[in-house]
């Protein structure tokens, strides 16, 4: 079972970003790290020095790269983008919006988990038209994810497994709105959030969390606990979704779960000191309300 | 420009034809359809009879098939592409990759459309459905302005199809978990968004209080009227206030751009509504059969009586204005 780090969905300063990626490069145990700016066009150029130092980090300490496109792309800044993005020639590049897909076709790229790939017919699709790895959509209960990666036995099947989850994505900016201001002159407050804006209840309970145009759980995304299930399944890597926390340690614990060297009980604990911000759940997998939190079953939590 | 207009039930459609609809929509009563609802939709014979009585009166009906199939059960919606395409749907609505593929190699000569669910927003993501499916049509999602429209349905060379009236997604559509992250059941997969069977109201210290699963949505004093709970429509607290976050409980009234979309080269003007009784169809179509009529004859567009028509009495014109976003 592989790891790997998804790329960072938040408003970081670009130093804090750079350094980031350098320390995971240097000490975590992943296998694959997505980068680049997904959410939102207008932050990208403030990454875009750091970029190939970034890449260049990550590659030499052998970690898989891959290039994040646009989850939602329509200006023609954002086609010029997603274009030069598919231009850059031994990149594998994660396709998130179906306009990416054109000029990776027919050559290797990885399928993100804001494309719908919900049965093994659309997997199959993709696959045939060049997709070595897909992450499938947090959406997904555990019976689809089995029967897509049985059908794809050749493809990188993935599974979010750790963070927030991405629920929606929207041409409306949240963040700006929020603070009366237009999309087109935001002054980027959502820097202000680097781990999402929370969003209550009236009542005052955590419900969702805003990322600019992205909508996120409040819930932290987790499914250490559901590790035999996904190996089960035929699951060959395991996304973890950078959150305001120790991602390094975050990655050390699920790597030792899946080297048996840790009880899964005990990991989550360890995970909940680590992220102590938000609940965890894990509804989604068990064709529940993707807030709720469903407890291993007994059998699943002795089998390490 | 076409007008399609809902048909939740063979009724409706019967009212939709009758009011001045060029094409009407509809969807199976299973899970292939993202207007899941109790109560509504069309079983085998009601769709034939359906097409029938459109065909008679020269409208077209369009059958959506647009949810994502669940992995592993296939067969129920190739049952719903091959039942829809014998019984002589003028165009099928369809969302999924898959699925797409399915009907464009059985069926290589029914008409498909992409439904917005696949939330297909440029030029380059029409020309994926037209390339590898032979898509005749795309459902416009609702993120795009009118000058974006225009240049999109110019650039693809596809016809285009947008929504004019009724409820408005905040949120790409087809690419939102919002409502199975609070109850389990997603427009996606089971074709619900907020379903009502998960709905409860309450009182609470004098306030009506509106839950979706176990989170609360809205709060209403005394008086106000308490609307239904739709997720995005809700409102929660930041640390900025209170207020609602994604979109006030309003929905979408755009007659006053029809001249805007009609010179954007688009095809066709959409009705949401297949949860409606016939009275709203009735009165919904009938305004923009008489909007499209002063449109063509240069009059201009009388909106009064649809305002009337609306939830919580307001309106907008939602991402066709750029304003908006």
């Amino acid at each position: 079972m592989q790891l790997t780090l998804g790329p960072v969905l938040y408003n970081w300063a670009p130093d804090v970003w750079r350094d980031f990626y350098f320390r995971i490069a240097d000490e975590a145990p992943v296998d694959a790290v997505v980068v680049g700016e997904i959410v939102c066009s207008k932050r990208a150029p403030f990454l875009a020095d750091h970029m190939p130092a970034v890449i260049e980090r990550l590659a030499s300490a052998g970690k898989q790269v891959m290039l994040g496109s646009l989850i939602l792309v329509s200006l023609p800044r954002e086609r010029k983008q997603m274009a030069e993005l598919a231009a850059a020639p031994d990149a594998l590049v994660e396709i998130n919006d179906l306009s990416c897909l054109a000029p990776v076709m027919n050559r290797p790229h990885a399928i993100g988990p804001y494309v719908n790939v919900y049965n093994e017919a659309t997997a199959g699709f993709f696959t045939s038209r060049g997709a070595t790895r897909i992450c499938l959509p947090p959406e997904l209960p555990l019976s689809s994810i089995a029967t897509i990666a049985a059908a794809c036995p050749d493809v990188v099947i993935e599974a979010f497994a750790f963070g927030k989850a991405p629920l929606a994505i929207s041409a409306r900016c949240y963040h700006a709105r929020v603070h009366k201001l237009s999309k087109d002159n935001c002054r980027f407050v959502c820097e202000q959030d680097p781990d999402g804006m929370a969003i209550k209840t009236l009542d005052g309970q955590g419900f969702l969390s805003v990322n600019g145009v992205q909508t996120l759980s409040h819930a932290c995304v987790n499914l250490i606990g559901d590790i035999p299930d996904l190996v089960q399944a035929g699951v060959r890597s395991l996304r973890l979704s950078p959150q305001q926390c120790d991602m390094v340690a975050v990655a050390e614990i699920f790597r030792a779960v899946l080297d048996g060297r840790r009880d899964a009980g005990e990991a989550e604990s360890e995970l909940a000191s680590l992220y102590p911000n938000a609940p965890f759940a894990n509804g989604f997998l068990h064709a529940a309300p993707g807030a709720n939190h469903v407890a291993a079953k007994p059998s699943a939590a002795q089998a390490h | 420009m076409e007008l399609v207009c809902p048909a939740g039930t063979p009724t409706a459609l019967k009212v939709a034809v009758e009011a001045g609809a060029d094409a009407v929509y509809c969807g199976f009563n299973d899970e292939t359809n993202a207007r899941n609802f109790p109560g509504l939709n069309f079983n085998r014979e009601e769709l034939v009879a359906g097409i029938n009585l459109a065909h008679r009166r020269g409208v077209k009906v369009l059958v959506a098939i647009n949810t994502f199939p669940r992995a592993g059960a296939m067969e129920l919606w190739h049952k719903a592409v091959d039942d829809a395409t014998k019984a002589g749907a003028d165009a099928l609505i369809l969302a999924d990759v898959g699925l797409l593929a399915y009907a464009a190699r059985t069926h290589p000569n029914q008409r498909l459309h992409v439904s917005v669910q696949a939330a297909a927003a440029t030029a380059d993501s029409i020309r994926f459905y037209v390339e590898n499916f032979g898509v005749r049509r795309v459902v416009l999602p609702r993120v795009l302005s009118v000058p974006e429209i225009a240049a999109v349905t110019k650039e693809s060379g596809c016809e285009t199809e947008v929504f004019v009236f009724g409820g408005l997604c905040v949120m790409a559509e087809g690419r939102c978990s919002l409502s199975s992250y609070a109850t389990g059941c997603s427009p996606n997969m089971q074709g619900a968004c907020s379903p009502a069977s998960h709905v409860n109201y309450r009182e609470e210290r004098g306030k009506m209080v509106s839950r979706l699963g176990e989170f609360t949505i809205n709060s209403f004093a005394k008086g106000e009227p308490a609307g239904y709970p739709t997720l995005c429509k809700g409102r929660f607290e930041t640390d900025h206030g209170i207020g609602y976050i994604f979109e006030d409980p309003t929905s979408l009234d755009a007659a006053t751009m029809l001249p805007g979309l009609k010179a954007a080269g688009v095809t066709a003007l959409k009705i949401e509504g297949r949860q409606r009784g016939r009275a709203y169809i009735e009165s919904v179509v009938q305004s923009f059969r008489q909007a499209l009529k002063a449109l063509d004859a240069g009059l201009p567009i009388e909106t009064a009586k649809l305002a009337a028509l609306t939830e919580g009495q307001t309106t907008t014109a939602g991402a066709y204005r750029k304003t908006w976003r």
